[in-house]
């Protein structure tokens, strides 16, 4: 039951790295925070030094509106849960579990009580006297798990807790953090880099790039208001769609066609006094089948054709991929995005679009298809600074 | 399948035979009658307990044995406790001059101990060292050392690092976090140390024989080259070989009783895995 702030927060490595650079975050009490980002971007280090396991170079950590910044670890009464769940291969589960509790003096009855009741929540009654190397990965995970709750802690921090468990267990033990959050009430800060683990147990999530705070804010605010090309790129999955496109007197000339803009969004890039040379964003979903729009006269939109390249069919939507030829946009952020995803295919300049359609669509590979998307969902970034044109107003 | 286990079984036997012929030559001789020592026969034909008796009867062996334990005892501990410091930094802090230490430590394992007797035996006999325990314990200490800090630094470095930043978010001082479980996961490091210690200076013959006078600290290794057999004129070497006999059984009680240990390690199960 707690608050943690992060105050202009910046930390430097005697080396002269700096990993996290002037970071402000506010935590509210019993909030699921999410810091989420490309490896090496100071997600670790942020997490170790609200542990106190790292120290600060600058700014101010309070817990609870108290600076905590020369607190050793043991003085902040946080729990944590590695990557590699550092369980204490020596003692056994119970023994794991119990540490934290005996070295607070907790009396033996007490101890005992609170690590049966853990091990009830995350059944491991049957294995509290196995010492972790006689157990399966989802097990050791839930023990690490067990070692954090047991203490009442006044805050969780995770670091990539599900990251080593395979992809069907660490669905599952998503939906277990979350339910054991909500259950316990208590103030969480979980690192992630998967872009869906962040979206779905968040309630706020921190987009982190090269040591900078890109956003803070709810996952819908990020999916729907990204404040850059960064966040709009990362978070989302298929990634929103980025093409080359140049702003006109009223409208977006875009390789998808002439985009009209809405008021707002005029505006707003009145307001931004930019350059004529933009990149546009819109996200699969935004895309449609025309002919299944047609029938919905109250849809305006933008239609357009192109040649489908690949079908992929889920069953409940169609994913379509074309390809737009000198669409390419060029941005430090596409492109960093572009090489953490591992589809650097810088060299060439035609951009790969997805679109999802419904499921009813009788598009084909290879064919010419007529397509169509919502204009009002378009997003427009300054390829220099990155920023989302769309919010500055 | 079954010509290859022959194979590695005539192999172990061969290897097995190489090493154990010199340990039963000399455990053939402790039992054999001063009057069959000399026969040259693989197996004593007259059995006799006389040489262990012997040896037992003078105070000779037994200060040299009450030496040997001291030294031997005194300087492993203090290497491996020292050792342990040491090696705990290396593994796990950045510090300035880390890798000289490193480099000093590794030129002290190699240096020829042989060029270090004359000077180390008139240094000894100046500042009143020469033939007492610590004139021996120090060198001793010093060249146990280096091979301590590095099995030990290979332990420590094998325990994760997160294991400590676990325990100290569990509320550990560094000193419980040491204790409670840096300590008990580098166990097999320590006796393996502590192991490869005693027996270098159990065994060591150069420095006990060069900077030592009498009984008051002479080791058993070097007490050796100075018996004379149950009576002044009797061939002394029933009785070497019976003393040679007892310091081994330490060694190899040790590696018996601690083998399963050192192998086995601990740290299994940490991490993922
Ligand atoms: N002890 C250290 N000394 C110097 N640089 C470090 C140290 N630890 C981490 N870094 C650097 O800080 C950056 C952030 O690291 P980290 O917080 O571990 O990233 P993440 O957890 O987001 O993958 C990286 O560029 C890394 O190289
Ligand atoms: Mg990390």
């Amino acid at each position: 039951m707690s608050t943690i702030t992060l105050d202009h927060v910046t930390k430097r490595f005697p080396d002269g790295a700096v990993a996290v650079n002037d970071l402000s975050l506010d935590i509210g009490d019993s909030e699921f925070c999410i810091l989420v980002g490309p490896s090496g971007c100071g997600k670790s280090t942020t997490l170790n030094m609200i542990a106190g396991l790292e120290d600060i170079s600058d700014g101010e950590l309070r817990i609870d509106g108290q600076v905590v910044n020369d607190k050793a670890p043991k003085d902040r009464d946080i729990a944590m849960v590695f990557q590699t769940y550092a369980l204490y291969p020596h003692m056994t589960v119970r023994e794991n579990m119990a540490f934290a509790l005996k070295l607070a003096k907790v009396p033996r009855e007490v101890i005992n009580q609170k690590v049966e009741e853990a091990a009830r929540i995350l059944d491991l009654v049957p294995h509290l006297d196995r010492k972790p190397a006689n157990l399966s990965g989802g097990q050791r995970q839930r023990v690490a798990m067990g070692r954090a709750i047991v203490r009442n802690p006044k805050a969780f921090l995770m670091d990539e807790p599900l990251s080593n468990l395979d992809a069907k267990l660490r669905v599952q033990m998503r939906t277990e953090v979350s339910r054991l959050q909500r259950r316990l009430g208590t103030t969480t800060v979980y690192v992630t880099h998967d872009q869906t683990e962040a979206m779905t147990l968040g309630d706020r999530v921190a987009v982190l790039r090269g040591g900078f705070l890109q956003q803070f804010g709810t996952p819908k605010e990020l999916y729907e208001n990204p404040a850059n090309l960064f966040v709009a790129g990362f978070i989302g999955s298929p990634a929103m769609n980025f093409m080359a496109a140049s702003l006109e007197d009223n409208h977006l000339r875009s390789p998808l066609g002439e985009v009209p803009l809405s008021d707002r969004l005029r505006r707003a890039l009145e307001a931004a006094n930019v350059e004529r040379q933009v990149i546009m964003g819109i996200r699969p979903e935004h895309f449609e089948d025309a002919a299944l729009v047609a029938s919905q006269p109250e849809r305006a939109g933008v239609f357009f054709s192109a040649t489908i390249d690949v079908v992929e069919s889920m069953g409940s939507d169609v994913y379509v991929y074309f390809s737009l030829e000198g669409a390419r946009a060029n941005a430090a952020e596409l492109e960093e995005l572009a090489r953490e995803s591992g589809s650097a295919e810088l060299s060439s300049a035609a951009e790969t679009v997805v679109a999802r359609l419904d499921a009813a669509t009788a598009v084909r590979e290879g064919e010419q298809a007529r397509l169509w998307f919502d204009p009002a969902k378009v997003q427009v970034f300054d390829p220099r600074s990155g920023r989302n044109l769309c919010l500055a107003v | 399948m079954r010509r290859r286990k022959l194979a590695w079984g005539g192999a172990d036997l061969v290897v097995l035979a190489w090493v154990a012929f010199p340990v039963w030559w000399i455990v053939a001789l402790s039992f054999k009658d001063p009057s069959t020592i000399t026969d040259g026969s693989f197996w004593p034909t007259k059995w006799t307990l006389q040489n262990y008796e012997g040896i037992f009867k003078t105070s000779q062996f037994l200060l040299a044995l009450r030496n040997s334990i001291g030294i031997a005892v005194i300087s492993t501990v203090v290497a491996v406790v020292f050792a342990s410091l040491a090696a705990y930094a290396i593994a796990r802090l950045r510090f300035p001059g880390k890798k000289v230490l490193i480099g000093v430590s590794l030129l002290i394992a190699m240096f020829p101990q042989i060029s270090l007797v004359t000077p180390l035996f008139n240094i000894e006999r100046v500042i009143g060292l020469f033939n007492t325990w610590g004139g021996l314990i120090i060198p001793y200490i010093a060249f146990g050392l280096p091979f301590a800090i590095y099995t030990l630094a290979a332990f420590f470095r094998e325990i994760p690092w997160e294991l400590e930043k676990a325990a100290k978010v569990d509320g550990a001082t560094p000193m419980q976090a040491f204790v409670r479980v840096v300590a008990p996961l580098a166990a097999p490091g320590v006796a393996t140390s502590a192991i490869l210690v005693f027996v270098v200076t159990w065994n060591e013959f150069l420095l006990a024989i060069s900077l030592t006078s009498t009984t008051a600290s002479r080791t058993v290794p070097a007490a050796l080259a100075f018996f004379t057999g149950a009576s002044q004129f009797q061939n002394p070497i029933g009785s070497i070989a019976a003393a040679a006999v007892i310091i081994t059984i330490p060694i190899v009680f040790f590696v018996l009783f601690f083998q399963r240990r050192i192998i086995a390690g601990l740290t299994s199960g940490a991490v993922k895995g």
